[in-house]
């Protein structure tokens, strides 16, 4: 597929020979799109991410980063990471640092940036967000939302050519919600690639480029936002939406 | 209760004083890298060294120190190994703190969530970085409770040094009760010394959990949200 910059097929995973979690999935996101990948719980779409991020390993099928299979055998896995940033439902931050270490730690460490050159990065991005002030405190001073957010800036300041979100608002009250939607809008708007795990559905609705529908490890349903959420094809993704109240319940 | 003897005497408990703190100090000390050696060798999982640090662990935690200095002080000299009194003393504390600081230290790196790892390998971090850099210092937060509690059962343990003839303060006080039957003065003076030296770690340790409870980095106070 041209212009795809992650792509992945026939990807097959499952748990200890369990029945697979996901099945032949083939999926391909262009530079600058915005997926967002929706379904039940235990549909699979956390594993789905967390396989291409390779912190799972695929049983079969390929995964591909700008056209080079990168779950070959022996290819260089860290390297692969620092270009696929994720973020995780519950922030990940690491609790014995500032924000501001929290920030710059990978940069320097892995990329082997010049710190200077990485704090003031850190801090600008910071800034961008409105938290510039608290980076000099450490995780657990911080609400849900503010971590949330550094935790985005901490994928960014990598540069990575996509970004993954796994859920980045479900473990937060709802008026944090908007703070960290916020941020991923902007981002979205200026044309980063980003494949977006949520149960929010307007939100969903307003960033997507395209909604992937996932249920039972497979992609049932996928099409623009608008015809999704208003016209679904598929039985499964009408009783989803029709229902997904409850789902979010579950969370 | 005769304050002239434990006048006369308190220096004698003083060296001795000396004499069980260092001891207690190289012991520790040794504990501490035998500790973090065996769990290192656990974490890395090492073939060989992984059964091996296991088996001394099983072994150092269910004997007593007194068998284990029986066998360092009685015991080696049949293999033509003879060792100071000094030297069983402290062999014998790290035999015995080794596996304890092992088993807390390990404690601590289990009590590290997986997804921590995660978070650090999603920025491109091996994995010899994310355990030194994310793993260790959060395990060793969490691990201090447990090691100020280890040092503390340590030095409570060197008591029975007095069994390789030491001379510590269990020592002097059974020497100055043989010699002047001056019992209640020299057990006194036993007690007395042990808690001027336990009660300030005590001390210590509790202002150290407290600062280190829920691996409370940047702990102000000041805690907003979730």
């Amino acid at each position: 597929m041209e212009g795809a910059i992650l792509q992945t097929i026939q990807l097959t995973k499952s748990f200890d020979g369990m029945q697979p979690v996901l099945k032949e999935i083939s999926f391909s996101i262009n530079k600058g799109e915005v997926v967002v990948i929706v379904g039940p719980s235990g549909c699979g779409k956390s594993t789905f991410l967390r396989c291409l991020n390779r912190l799972e390993e695929i049983d079969a099928g390929e995964i591909l980063l700008d056209g080079e299979n990168i779950s070959e055998a022996g290819k260089n896995i860290y390297e692969y990471r620092e270009k696929v940033g994720m973020v995780f439902q519950s922030y990940e931050l690491f609790p014995h640092k500032t924000v501001l270490e929290n920030v710059t730690l990978a940069p320097v460490l892995v990329q082997k940036r010049n710190k200077r050159q990485a704090r003031e990065e850190a801090e600008k991005l910071l800034k961008r967000i409105g938290l510039l002030e608290k980076k000099d405190m450490y995780p657990r001073q911080l609400s849900g939302g503010q971590k949330q957010r550094v935790a985005i800036v901490r994928a960014l300041i990598m540069n990575p050519e996509i970004l993954l979100l796994d859920e980045i608002t479900a473990a937060l009250d709802p008026e944090m919600v908007r703070e960290v939607l916020q941020v991923v809008s902007e981002l979205a708007r200026e044309g980063m690639t980003m494949i977006i795990v949520t149960h929010e559905m307007d939100f969903a609705k307003a960033v997507a480029d395209r909604v992937i529908f996932l249920d039972k490890g497979e992609i049932v349903e996928e099409g623009e936002p608008k015809e999704f959420f208003s016209y679904p094809k598929t039985e499964r993704a009408k009783k989803f939406l029709n229902t997904f109240h409850y789902e979010a319940l579950e969370i | 209760m005769d304050l002239s003897f434990i006048s006369a005497y308190t220096p004698m408990y003083i060296e001795a004083a000396g004499l069980t703190i260092r001891i207690a100090l190289y012991g520790i000390a040794g504990a501490f890298g035998v500790g973090i050696l065996c769990s290192l060798i656990k974490e890395l999982n090492i073939p060989v060294l992984k059964q091996l640090a296991q088996i001394y662990i099983e072994l150092s935690r269910n004997t007593p120190l007194l068998i284990q200095l029986f066998f360092l002080y009685f015991g080696l000299p049949k293999l033509g190994i003879v060792l100071s009194s000094e030297t069983c003393a402290v062999t014998g504390l790290i035999f015995l703190g080794g596996s304890y600081m092992a088993e807390g230290f390990r404690a601590g790196i289990d009590g590290v969530p997986q997804i921590q790892r995660e978070s650090a390998y999603s920025l491109g971090m091996t994995k010899k970085q994310t355990f030194w850099r994310i793993v260790v210092p959060q395990a060793v937060a969490t691990s201090v409770p447990v090691f100020c509690a280890n040092i503390i059962f340590l030095i409570k343990e060197t008591s029975v040094f007095s069994a390789v003839a030491l001379a510590d303060l269990m020592y002097v006080t059974k020497d100055l009760i043989g010699l002047y039957y001056k019992t209640d003065e020299a057990l006194f003076m036993l007690v007395v010394s042990y808690l001027v030296i336990l009660l300030p770690i005590s001390l210590l340790s509790s202002y150290m959990e407290r600062r280190v409870r829920y691996a409370g980095f940047g702990n102000t106070g000041i805690v907003s949200g979730h």
